[in-house]
């Protein structure tokens, strides 16, 4: 077996403000001040109190990360958000440059994440394809090729020739991702967490995988879901703070990454920085999403009921308070918006709160959540009077659906809910 | 499967470049067609959804030089060595617009590009380089202007020179090239270029010998002024297609040099700063 991927010892530094930041660019007046200042700074380093920002300003997305794949295998990417994961792929798709390690790849590179990049809105479909094509690295005749396929792909026929700003979203998402599909990488590269698109679009990149991988290509899979994971691969990989801290095959990963609790906590607390000026009387501390043992979790088993608990201190008595959440899909759909005093008796006893520290609970049946991610809003409010606090995208957490209805069939069911229904089957004659 | 995916597959080896690598020529080589594919999109995008088209490319620079014929030449009266102020004026615009083209163009491409450039690999010299080509296309057409103008105001073209003129064309690019490569990458670190760039134009216009002879220069400040590449340029357009001026002096090899030397400067600092665009920009 030949060796698709060799990773040897890569790190990755990433200068903090830079690029963490996407609305603070380095302004050349920030570096004439720290010009200005340098001699200061000097004098003080000098005296021995440096404040030693420099170590601040960095931070290692990979830390001597080694691994090799053979070609033909899937392997499968997990860790929390700022593992290192979208670096990794980053790296080894040649986006930007390790800054330390080398990294060797055999053959093209391709990664669904590239659907529709150098699209021009004012091209026709046809130049898009082979504007598209190019840039990710496809030859001309390799398009000329293609084209025929691609086009039937898309479904967008009789419409090739139109400038692809009269397409609609669903045809535009369409065309761009037959482009990419058909570049025929060697190495595939899938970052679930970054995809974009309707559910439609995300099963059929799902699906695509799959063919590349039955074809015997290479596949990295990256995802926060961690079914998908299992159904997809055979070994994976788990990162932490940018370390590879465990490869092996996918069942003993997904579990050693569960189980270390170094998934997403589950929890979120706010600490005094944190806080909006206005938020007075009513101050968050913790949001935590529990399973029904009371531990903590982030993922949140379909089968099984859960809980969401806000903690939080009222420094005066409010009247007319309502405390609740918002719950949206990974695409910003409203699953459903609830305030803990939504119960006409339970707003007669509890619409008036005395100071004190409160917890409110919401308890969310066994059956309820499909697959995915889910982000969890929040929002402390009287109506009519003043929102005291919100935060639409407070927490996230993933639904396993192992065990829920219909998962013998291994295929993506729509929509956010999975319930389980009572079916009555009758025979008529 | 067909033929063209049954190649072996080239393995490629992922490391940190150091500043001054080799920049990488047979990767852009492997891309040449995506160079085509940029100018033909930006040729082709340019002038959509506008009423007049490509008449642009023609518009632009004749109501420059009308402007300057009325100002500088009926008003201000300046001196042309004997040629019709217009086509004096015209002939300067044309390796003018192609470099102003390029400046605006290409200082801007890789911002304009964010989204290629922080989630595909390709060398992204690619993107100012296809801006200045993009320039090329207009400097055609309007070079056909330039041809009619010279019928129009019965000019001889220096024939015994002509030939010199690709040459100048070719001075054109590498210094429109150089300054594109420099601004662009300082842009993707500092968006202050965007707002420089107006006035970095207009700036650059007025020491440019474009609305007057470099002649009206004093003898003392001749090589002072030739520190400015696009005097090179210009006065080299003239020379060899109107056959005004000394040719190529002392000034001029200056002018040359400085055009060289931002462009090498240019790709080694662009590739030094390469590694870094995805993350910064």
């Amino acid at each position: 077996m030949t060796t698709a991927i060799s990773v040897k010892n890569i790190s990755k530094e990433y200068q903090i403000g830079a690029a963490e930041s996407k609305f603070r660019y380095n302004m050349l007046r920030d570096v004439l001040m720290d010009t200005v200042y340098a001699p200061v700074r000097l004098a003080k380093a000098l005296a021995g109190k440096s404040a030693r920002r420099e170590n601040k300003n960095f931070f290692l997305a990979l830390n001597d990360v080694s691994f090799d794949l053979e070609e033909g295998k899937v392997l499968g990417i997990v860790g929390r958000n700022g593992a290192g994961k979208s670096t990794l792929l980053k790296i080894l798709s040649r986006v930007t440059e390790p800054t330390k390690g080398t990294v060797s790849v055999r053959g093209r590179v391709g990664s669904l994440l590239e659907v529709g990049t150098g699209f021009h809105p004012e091209l026709s479909g046809r130049e898009n394809i082979y504007m598209n094509g190019a840039i990710l690295g496809m030859k001309r005749a390799e398009i000329d090729s293609k084209f025929d396929e691609m086009v039937e792909f898309s479904e967008v026929g009789q419409f090739i020739d139109t400038p692809v700003k009269r397409y609609s979203s669903g045809m535009y998402l369409r065309l761009a991702f037959a482009v990419a599909a058909h570049l025929e990488p060697e190495i595939l590269v899938v970052d679930e967490v970054l995809a974009v698109g309707d559910a439609e679009f995300q099963r059929k990149c799902l699906g695509k995988m799959n063919d590349v991988a039955q074809q015997g290509r290479t596949v990295l899979f990256v995802s926060h879901n961690m079914s998908a994971i299992l159904r997809l691969t055979n070994e994976a990989i788990v990162l932490k703070k940018g370390q590879l801290i465990k490869r092996a095959p996918t069942p003993e990963a997904v579990d050693f990454y569960l189980s270390s609790g170094q998934a997403e906590t589950g929890e979120r607390i706010w600490g005094k920085e944190d806080l909006p000026p206005n938020s007075a009387p009513f101050t968050p501390i913790a949001l935590r999403i529990k399973d029904k043992n009371g531990k903590i979790i982030d993922t949140v088993r379909s089968t099984e009921p859960a809980t969401f608990e806000w903690e939080y201190q009222l420094d005066e008595a409010v009247t007319g308070l309502r405390v609740g959440i918002y719950l949206n899909t990974m695409r910003g759909e409203y699953v459903f918006t609830a305030f803990d005093t939504d119960d006409a008796k339970q707003f007669e006893q509890f619409g008036a709160r005395t100071a004190g520290r409160y917890i409110s609970r919401c308890e969310i049946p066994a059956d309820f959540f499909n697959e995915g991610r889910y982000y969890l809003g929040i929002n402390a409010s009287s109506f009519g009077v003043k929102r005291y606090f919100m935060d639409e995208n407070a927490i996230s957490f993933n639904v396993d659906i192992s065990g829920a209805p219909g998962t013998q069939w291994p295929e993506l069911r729509q929509g956010p809910v999975r319930p389980r229904l009572n079916w009555t089957i009758d025979k008529l004659d | 499967m067909t033929e063209l995916t049954k190649q072996e597959p080239t393995t490629v080896y992922i490391k940190p470049s150091t500043g001054l690598a080799a920049l990488n020529l047979k990767d852009l080589w492997t891309y040449r067609e995506l160079v085509f594919f940029m100018v033909w999109r930006d040729v082709k995008v340019k002038y959509k959804q506008t009423m007049l088209g490509m008449a642009w490319a023609v518009i632009q620079p004749i109501m420059t030089m009308l402007v300057f014929t009325f100002l500088f030449g009926k008003v201000a009266k300046l001196p042309t060595d004997g040629i019709p102020y217009p086509v004096f004026a015209f002939t300067a615009l044309l390796p003018w617009g192609l470099f102003v083209t390029a400046l605006n163009q290409g200082s801007r491409s890789l911002v304009a590009h964010h989204n290629m450039v922080s989630k595909i690999y390709f060398p992204r010299l690619i993107l100012p380089m296809a801006s200045v080509f993009a320039g090329l296309v207009d400097f055609l057409i309007a070079f056909v202007i330039l041809i009619a103008l010279m019928f129009y105001y019965q000019v001889t073209p220096a024939w015994n020179i002509i030939w010199t003129l690709p040459l100048f064309l070719l001075l054109a690019i590498i210094t429109a090239m150089g300054v594109a490569l420099w601004l662009s990458a300082i842009n993707v670190r500092y968006r202050d270029v965007n707002q420089a760039l107006p006035f970095l134009t207009q700036f650059w216009l007025f020491i440019t010998p474009v609305a007057y002879s470099s002649s009206v220069v004093s003898e003392k400040w001749q090589i002072a002024y030739s520190l400015n590449p696009m005097a090179g340029v210009v006065n080299g357009f003239r020379w060899a297609l109107l056959g005004s001026g000394n040719g190529p002096d002392l000034t001029f090899w200056v002018s040359a040099s400085i055009s060289i030397l931002i462009l090498i400067s240019g790709l080694f600092y662009f590739r030094s700063m390469e590694k870094t665009f995805a993350d910064t920009i």
